[in-house]
């Protein structure tokens, strides 16, 4: 079924097991569990195995993704600058939990160790836009914002008022 | 030969030993949890750290080679610490809940606990929190008492080759378990539970079936009775701390008739029956040039393994019904009818070495009249917490005698228990019934043992045999590959799912004393060496028995009720 991504992975051991999975993900924007079968027949290993190594890294995904993915991040600076509060608002605005995606498919809150952003701290990331310097009440006026509309692909830094 | 110093001792050692060996070798204990006699060291839970000069940092023992002039500590004050420290967190993650944990004084993390003398809780943090698996007929999963030493994940990956479970996520969120975290009952788990022989705490555990056995005891119209697996009389004593290897057939139709079952019956009737079929079926095979290599179909752990992952050499199964469900439909009909009690009223229960027999006893097509040929089945474990129920003092009862027709047997059915032994008893037979003859020698030494496939050629008249025997499923792929791809040159073979087989099964005594396969193995060979009678033909209840139901083996009748089919369950 996934013939066309194993064709350039000769090597049909362990080896290849992470390159094929970063693969697939990209494909589907996470990692099926067909996807994850073929995966695991075809590198000879347990699908347990395979499923143990894709939960073991954050970059793999075992559930689709949102229309719009936020990032929060809980680097130092943005926690030393209350980044958990924006979550919670977040969370609290969406109505699910960091790593989960709405119910209509819209939004995924996901959590970032540091985005490299830190001068502008506390910072959230709505696709490729940045929210620099916001407080728990910018957070409605962005989450409206990318309720109408799909993914966004321009990169546009927006730095709020503090 | 290298010399070290241990606790200040000279020790010899060899090159290839680990210092945990070395101490060992002078009675020094040093604790383990994930270690695993024969497998590569893992170093994960680090309690058997020792204190090494030279080295800034404790060390595993487990994992650490020994060489010349190594001097090590294994109970300094240092080390005493860091033992106790990691003994209190796996403590504090962990229910505490001993006190109606089914492991309860038989749990390593428990004597962990005991030895460092632990006396307060000293950490207080998170707890993980995962729900109990209770999906499989055989057995539960419990994450939340799980310490993550990975031995279950070890045995089931490199002895088993079965790969269900594995770690999945990681650090706090850490747990083993299937794919995707389903139930074990949509995995490829075959419920061999070697992972549970091996579990230091009860996060993997059978599922008890000690309600439903208890309810057909007391009620009034069931007629509840017991059948004895071979394997099972070889270990029961140990829970007693008999010596290992103590046969205790006889304490056992004692116990368990004080237990209230109306009759005790012997699973080794049903296993020479299953020898009367299976030679027939082999012959069959070969006469008629059916699909050969025949395999036994006794394990129902490696009958669900080929379901699962060789589907397409289904045909190559013996039809058989495992020895307990042969003695259960056996008791359903014939012995019913003899009685004149309604199938519906007999209860069957079968003592059973094995989990995997739990889950065969649902098995749909096991079944007459829409009735279970077994309807409970309880492991050595089981049967022994109703003996301390009940106040029966096991060790100090009399002997008795099974009740008859089905509880005559042979020396061929005894060895049953143990990896080859099923072949060696096909092969007395088989021989007999192809020459009219008797085999020259009674032991076929090159299928005992523990090898992990065993092979030989018997020479019948003319022609050649070739036998092979595959001492635990983590042994047979390189086989059923040889036979998809038409390679295989033997004609008959036996798989067992448990390394050693039964007298190994998943149902068995816990602990982890290194010679038990060995003990039991010539506990069983014993029992056959003893009998006067050692071939499955010359048990004069079944030729009863045939004479009076089933006709001759392969009949019409006994297709209908002593043999079965399978189906693929590849996803």
């Amino acid at each position: 079924m996934h013939n066309q991504i194993f064709e350039k992975y000769t090597k049909a051991d362990k080896s290849s097991l992470i390159p094929l999975l970063q693969e697939v993900q990209a494909i589907y924007g996470y990692l099926p569990e067909d996807a994850l079968t073929d995966v695991s027949e075809y590198v000879k290993l347990p699908l347990s195995r395979v499923y143990g190594v894709a939960t073991f890294y954050n970059q793999f995904r075992m559930s689709p993704l949102g229309e719009n993915v936020i990032r929060v991040c809980r680097g130092t600076a943005c926690h030393v600058k209350n980044s958990s509060n924006l979550l919670f608002a977040l969370e609290d605005a969406l109505n699910i939990k960091a790593g989960e995606t709405t119910r209509d498919k819209k939004f995924t809150i996901e959590l970032v160790n540091c985005i490299g952003a830190c001068s502008i701290a506390p910072v959230i990331t709505v696709n490729d836009d940045y929210f620099g310097r916001i407080t728990t009440k910018d957070i409605p006026s962005i989450v409206k914002k990318y309720a109408g509309k799909t993914k966004t692909n321009g990169v546009t830094v927006t730095e709020e008022a503090v | 030969m290298v010399e070290l110093t241990i606790n200040k001792i000279k020790v010899k050692a060899e090159d290839n030993m680990t210092i945990l060996d070395a101490a060992k070798s002078v009675g020094i204990t040093v604790p383990t949890l994930c270690h695993l006699k024969d497998l590569v060291p893992s170093g994960a839970c680090r309690i058997c750290s020792v204190e090494v000069e030279g080295f800034r940092n404790l060390v595993p023992s487990c994992a650490y080679p020994v060489s010349e002039g190594l001097v090590v500590e294994t109970n300094s004050p240092r080390v005493r610490r860091a033992r106790k420290t990691i003994v209190e967190l796996l403590v504090e993650d962990h229910p505490q809940d001993c006190l109606v944990c089914v492991r309860n004084k038989n749990c390593e993390l428990q004597d962990l606990a005991e030895r460092y003398s632990l006396r307060e809780h000293r950490f207080h943090g998170e707890s993980k929190e995962h729900s109990i698996d209770i999906s499989s007929a055989s057995m539960e999963r419990d994450p939340g008492k799980c310490i993550l030493c990975g031995r279950c994940v070890r045995v089931c990956n490199e002895v088993q080759k079965i790969g269900a479970i594995d770690f999945t996520n990681r650090g706090f969120k850490s747990i083993v378990t299937t794919p995707y975290d389903k139930g074990l009952n949509v995995s490829d788990c075959i419920l061999c539970v070697q992972c549970i022989v091996v579990c230091p705490t009860a996060a993997l555990r059978e599922r008890s079936s000690m309600k439903e056995v208890s309810s057909a005891l007391e009620s009034r119209t069931k007629f509840a009775v017991a059948q004895i697996a071979p394997a099972v009389r070889a270990t029961l004593g140990e829970e007693y701390h008999l010596p290992l290897g103590t046969d205790v057939t006889g304490k056992l139709v004692t116990g368990l008739k004080r237990l209230g079952f109306k009759k005790v019956f012997d699973t080794n009737f049903a296993a020479d029956l299953t020898i009367w079929e299976e030679a027939n079926e082999l012959i069959h095979r070969l006469v008629n040039n059916e699909p050969v290599p025949m395999f036994t179909s006794c394990c129902p752990g490696w009958v669900k393994f080929l379901e699962h992952n060789y589907p397409d050499l289904i045909q190559h199964l013996s039809s058989c019904k495992s020895p307990h469900e042969m003695e259960g439909a056996v008791l359903k009909t014939y012995y019913a009818k003899k009685l004149g009690i309604s199938p519906k009223d007999v209860f069957v229960v079968s003592i059973m070495p094995c989990t995997v027999k739990k889950f065969e006893a649902s098995r749909p097509e096991l079944t007459e009249e829409k009735l279970q040929d077994v309807d409970a089945v309880l492991t050595t474990r089981e049967l022994v917490r109703f003996f301390n129920v009940a106040g029966i003092d096991f060790a100090d009862l009399n002997d008795s005698e099974f009740d008859n027709p089905l509880g005559e047997s042979t020396g061929a059915a005894a060895i049953f228990g143990t990896s080859g032994g099923v072949m060696e008893a096909a092969l007395r037979t088989a021989y007999f019934t192809l020459t009219g003859e008797n085999l020259e020698t009674m032991e076929l030494n090159a299928v005992r043992g523990t090898d992990g496939v065993k092979e030989t050629i018997i020479k019948i008249g003319d022609k050649e045999l070739h036998v092979a025997v595959v001492n635990g499923i983590g042994n047979v792929r390189e086989i059923l590959d040889q036979v998809r791809e038409g390679r295989s040159h033997y004609q008959f073979v036996e798989v067992m799912a448990c390394p050693g087989g039964c007298i190994n099964g998943g149902g068995q005594p816990i602990h982890q004393k290194t010679d038990k396969v060995l003990q039991r193995m010539r506990a069983l060979y014993e029992i056959d060496k003893k009998m006067l009678k050692r071939r499955s033909h010359e048990n004069e209840s079944i030729k009863t028995l045939y004479k009076e139901f089933f006709i001759e083996p392969g009949s019409h009748v006994s297709h209908e009720i002593l043999h079965t089919h399978y189906h693929s369950r590849k996803k």
